[in-house]
């Protein structure tokens, strides 16, 4: 066993941050699964809300993406 | 980027990020702004294919289009729409803008995906120039057509009085983080993707290396990067939709502030 104890650190840390990742995956579930449900109720008001349900996921998806930024600083710019 | 990842020698080593690095095209010197690199050929290829797509697709204004038009024509037409639809009928004069935006990610999105391309979105210094341009002609706009009602998108009259100096703080910051969530929200989708596929690329030489494992390993992995692959077409056309109807949005806010 030898290292320093910074880089160790910054592995744990990169390894933290798929935390982040499990997160997004409830947020988006959630966003989807709202949408199925509503859309089976009313299937012929689901296709107008299709661009709601991308906005949806996509704000849900970016705190995700945020997270795997902060481990590519981690790695790479740290 | 990866390059002083590139210790050990020796067993399984690859390397995910280095499809990502900045080469000059004719030599190995520095990168400076003026020297033609694999960003500048990607980038003229995207000129070109959006040209081929739009300009030669619909040469033949044939009343029963060809494939090309067809796919010429329902981008447009898509695009038109979703313009019309959320930033409203006066948003249209806006729309040469928004169409330029979608194409140029969704060319650069699909022609990253040609094996040994470079992904010019996957870069912040892209994404971040495009998110900023769209950030700062939104802001212009949105004050040159309201003037100082512009601020009412920060001041949300339909609150009750005393939470509307909490709502303002937390709106002005949404408003400020959106040219970085714009442009990560994109380069985060591409790099993920990629290093992904490069990831399961990786796992599938471990058949020369170890064949006892490898013959486990090497067919599932193979498997995922077909898997991967199809999912990152599917990946490239929403994050360029994203990208365009988030700006519509943007330009919505900047047409009607008041909630």
């Amino acid at each position: 066993m030898e290292g320093n104890i910074g880089e160790l650190g910054q592995y744990i840390g990169v390894g933290l941050t798929a935390i982040g990742m499990g997160g997004a995956a409830i947020g988006v579930g959630n966003v989807a699964g709202n949408f199925l449900s509503g859309a089976l109720r009313n299937p012929s008001a689901a296709a107008s809300q299709t661009a709601t349900l991308f906005i949806g996921m996509a704000f849900a998806e970016a705190l995700g993406i945020f997270s795997f930024l902060v481990a590519l600083l981690l790695m790479f710019a740290v | 980027m990866a390059t002083e990842a590139h210790g050990e020698a020796t067993g399984l080593s690859f390397h995910p990020m280095d499809q990502f690095i900045v080469r000059p095209l004719f030599s190995d010197g520095p990168v400076h702004w003026y020297t033609p690199t694999n960003v500048t050929l990607w980038l003229f290829a995207i000129v070109l294919a959006t040209l081929a797509l739009l300009v030669l697709g619909t040469r033949g204004r044939a009343i029963v289009p060809n494939r090309s038009q067809s796919m010429a024509e329902m981008s447009y037409g898509m695009i038109h729409k979703m313009v019309g639809d959320i930033a409203g009928k006066d948003g249209l004069k806006y729309f040469p803008y928004i169409m330029t935006l979608f194409m140029f990610v969704l060319f650069a999105n699909f022609l990253g995906l040609l094996p040994m391309a470079f992904t010019v979105t996957s870069h912040i210094a892209v994404t971040g120039f495009l998110a900023l341009a769209v950030f700062l002609t939104v802001t212009v706009i949105g004050f040159v057509k309201n003037g100082a009602h512009f601020l009412d998108l920060f001041w949300v009259r339909s609150a009750p009085l005393a939470i509307r100096p909490v709502l303002a703080v937390i709106e002005v910051i949404s408003y400020f983080v959106r040219p970085l969530s714009l442009s990560i929200r994109l380069a985060g989708n591409m790099i993920a993707g990629h290093a992904v596929i490069k990831v399961f690329a990786g796992f599938a030489a471990l058949i020369l290396i170890n064949p006892g494992l490898g013959a486990l390993v090497t067919p599932v992995s193979i498997l995922a990067v077909v898997g991967m692959y199809a999912f990152e077409i599917l990946v490239a056309f929403i994050q360029a939709y994203v990208f365009t109807i988030l700006t519509c949005v943007y330009l919505k806010d900047a047409l009607h502030p008041s909630h």
